[in-house]
């Protein structure tokens, strides 16, 4: 017993000193190696990229299940944000009048998050649920199936180009720091990324839901015992995880302004390896990789690797499956790997 | 019609008993049959008037190299139950073995037949080399070290260039040749239909007798349980790098013969979706029945290319607006979705 009460310290310690240390280390370093510009373009790209991964790692931590429609849940999403941004508000370039676009980028952030989060909690409903005692190969082979049904219900919906997407905010608006132009919305989306990881924070920790879905993911069957509804816990968390994807995909469509079908499998495919980078089944760790791997993305190109961005993603994924498959925070999740 | 068939049943279990016993000989006198059945079937009114019959052959040549790969894909699911979701870059390994050996592009022609061989080496060796570190992972976390493998590999090719041709591959890779006797061309599809028959025979003897082997009997075991396997003496690891190799070795050489085909392999041929239309062609033939993920796969490919391709010229005659819109070939993601969903839902 000794040891394990020595463990939850040191995994206090770890988590209250070590964790904002490393992150601001990490910050600065990186701060200093690829300049201001390349730095706020990481930020902003892994801001995207966390959210992602939270849906990954809480349905991972939850079912473990790789849950392979999540990219395409985020493609989806960005184009349902054009659907509400043109046809709910009748918007299709940027908005100047402050009050107006608050208005609409609430409006456009609240629809867009509560279709995806009924999306992700149908195809739970639908494809996953039946197998929740199949083997575990199973529902992965499923989810396969659901991703490239929906890259094809779009590709077929809406055709296989590229898609523009209203930028409702302008990229324009921006404020001179020091010799770099800031843009509003750089600051716009990590600052709302943000504040979705916070408030998901807090949901987890403080709330009785919340604390079924930690106990869910410890124990399933202990926590069934306790009364919680294992079936209900589990919807919850991927009505959760599918409304961040929404609001990540809202994001990259002001953002970058445009989308296409096969958007979702990179994009998944990097968000996953972010939550492995963190520790899968860990919330702090998947915003870390995500973050994490925006800068890995960007320092590549920053240094003339562009191409192979993708490759050196890729490879990370592999080494730390094979070598530290609980990731840089550590799985919360008992026995993994 | 019962009478008839009454008549026969003894015959029929003497020979069931006598292909029981001579399995390889069952399969051999089994794809002579199909392969010679095939060509004569195009000829039936209905799939006659689809196409020429050497377009047909060319279609089951076409077919064969993925029902192979399905084989292939099918010893590393089906028989040792790990997922392998970036199959496609052994078949891309094999090819580019061949093509760089064998194309304009370094001026140097080795001859196709041994490379069959090299190209299903350097398979088992990638096969291996990824396999050794991580088969001790859980199965999902498999499946995605694999699927990453899978991406590495297409970016890898497209970025080479001095060695891959980049983006527009190698092309113009030479053709197997069978010295003073025959030339392939590609206006005869004959040769290389004859010659796919002949690799599926040979694939399929050698997945049989593995499948009964003590390796196989390991495979069966490690699917079914491992903590009981290895408590029994299997060696777990050795058996599933075993799997790897073989499966890899499948694509790796079926990778030199698609090369040889098509004279071009480019990184684009090597997507995801093509692991992906591996993987549902094992869930629809069942997992670990070798027959039945060939036909799973050679199913897939002839709705998708002959059927799907054949509805978009057809509505282009009926002269409907709204269904001359549709590309029916778009349709072939959502069939290999549909597939995995509703064979894993049942």
């Amino acid at each position: 017993m000794a040891t394990a009460s020595g463990t939850v310290r040191t995994e206090r310690v770890r988590s209250q000193f070590l964790f904002p240390a490393v992150v601001t280390g990490f910050l600065a370093l990186m701060l200093g190696l690829l300049g201001f510009d390349q730095f706020l373009n990481a930020m902003t790209l892994g801001a995207i990229y966390a959210l992602i991964a939270l849906g990954y790692t809480m349905v991972y931590g939850i079912i473990e299940l790789i849950n392979f429609a999540h990219g395409d849940v985020f493609m989806v999403a960005t184009f349902v944000s054009i659907g509400v941004s043109t046809t709910l508000l009748g918007q299709t370039g940027a908005i100047t009048d402050v009050p107006t676009l608050v208005f609409s980028l609430v409006v456009l952030f609240v629809v867009t998050i509560v279709v995806m989060a009924i999306v992700g909690a149908l195809i739970e409903r639908l494809a996953y649920r039946p197998l929740r005692n199949a083997p575990k190969l199973a529902p992965l082979i499923t989810a396969i199936g659901v991703s490239f049904i929906l890259q094809n219900i779009i590709q077929f919906f809406v055709g296989p180009y590229i898609t523009n997407v209203p930028q409702l905010f302008s990229t324009q608006w921006s404020f001179d720091f020091g010799e770099s132009r800031v843009p509003f919305l750089n600051l716009f989306v990590i600052g709302s990324a943000l504040f979705l990881m916070a408030i998901l924070q807090l949901f987890i920790a403080r709330t009785k839901t919340g604390r079924a879905m930690r106990t869910t993911a410890m124990d399933r069957d202990a926590s069934s015992l306790m009364g919680v509804d294992i079936n209900r816990t589990i919807m919850i968390t991927f009505l959760i995880g599918s409304g961040l994807a929404g609001a990540a995909g809202v994001i990259h469509g002001l953002y970058y302004g445009n989308t296409t079908f096969t958007l979702g499998f990179q994009s998944g495919l990097k968000a996953f390896t972010a939550a492995v980078l963190g520790g899968i089944g860990n919330t702090a760790g998947a915003a870390l990789g995500g973050f994490l791997i925006a800068f890995v993305e960007v320092g590549a190109a920053a240094f003339g690797f562009g191409r192979w961005g993708g490759a050196i993603v890729f490879s990370l994924l592999v080494i730390f499956l094979i070598f530290r498959p609980t990731g840089i925070l550590g799985s919360q999740t008992g026995d993994r790997a | 019609m019962s009478a008839l068939l009454a008549r026969f049943a003894p015959l029929r279990a003497r020979s069931n008993a006598y292909f029981a016993q001579h399995r390889s000989l069952g399969v051999l006198v089994a794809v002579i049959v199909i392969g010679g059945a095939l060509p004569l079937m195009s000829r039936i009114p209905p799939f006659g008037e689809l196409q020429s019959m050497n377009a047909w052959v060319n279609a089951f040549t076409i077919a064969g190299i993925y029902a192979l790969l399905a084989v292939g894909l099918n010893v590393v699911i089906g028989f040792a139950g790990l997922l392998d979701l970036g199959y496609a870059a052994f078949f891309a390994l094999g090819g580019y073995t061949y093509a760089i050996v064998a194309s304009p592009f370094f001026d140097i022609h080795l001859p196709f037949w041994p490379m069959l061989i090299v190209g299903a080496i350097i398979g088992a060796m990638f096969g291996v080399f990824l396999g050794a570190p991580t088969l001790r992972l859980r199965g999902d976390y498999l499946a995605i070290v694999t699927l990453g493998f899978g991406e590495i590999v297409p970016i890898v090719l497209l970025n080479s260039d001095p060695f891959t041709g980049g983006t527009n591959g190698l092309g113009g890779v030479d053709k197997p040749v069978i010295p003073g006797i025959l030339e392939f061309t590609l206006i005869n599809p004959w040769p290389f239909y004859v010659l796919m028959m002949v690799m599926i025979a040979l694939i399929m003897i050698v997945v049989f007798r593995l499948q009964d082997s003590r390796i196989g009997r390991a495979w069966d075991a490690v699917r079914e349980d491992e903590l009981a396997a290895e408590s029994s003496g299997v060696n777990t690891v050795i058996s599933k790098l075993q799997a790897f190799a073989v499966g890899a070795a499948i694509a790796g050489f079926v990778g030199v013969f698609n090369a040889a085909k098509l004279t071009i392999v480019a990184p684009d041929q090597f997507k995801f979706v093509v692991s992906i239309s591996a993987v549902a062609a094992v869930v629809l033939g069942g997992m670990g029945n070798p027959v039945g993920v060939a036909v799973g796969a050679f199913v897939i490919y002839l709705v998708q290319s002959i059927f799907l391709k054949q509805l978009n010229t057809l509505v282009d005659n009926f002269n409907i607006p709204v269904l001359q819109e549709i590309d029916f070939l778009e349709f072939q993601y959502v069939l290999y979705g549909r597939i995995l969903v509703l064979m894993m839902l049942k």
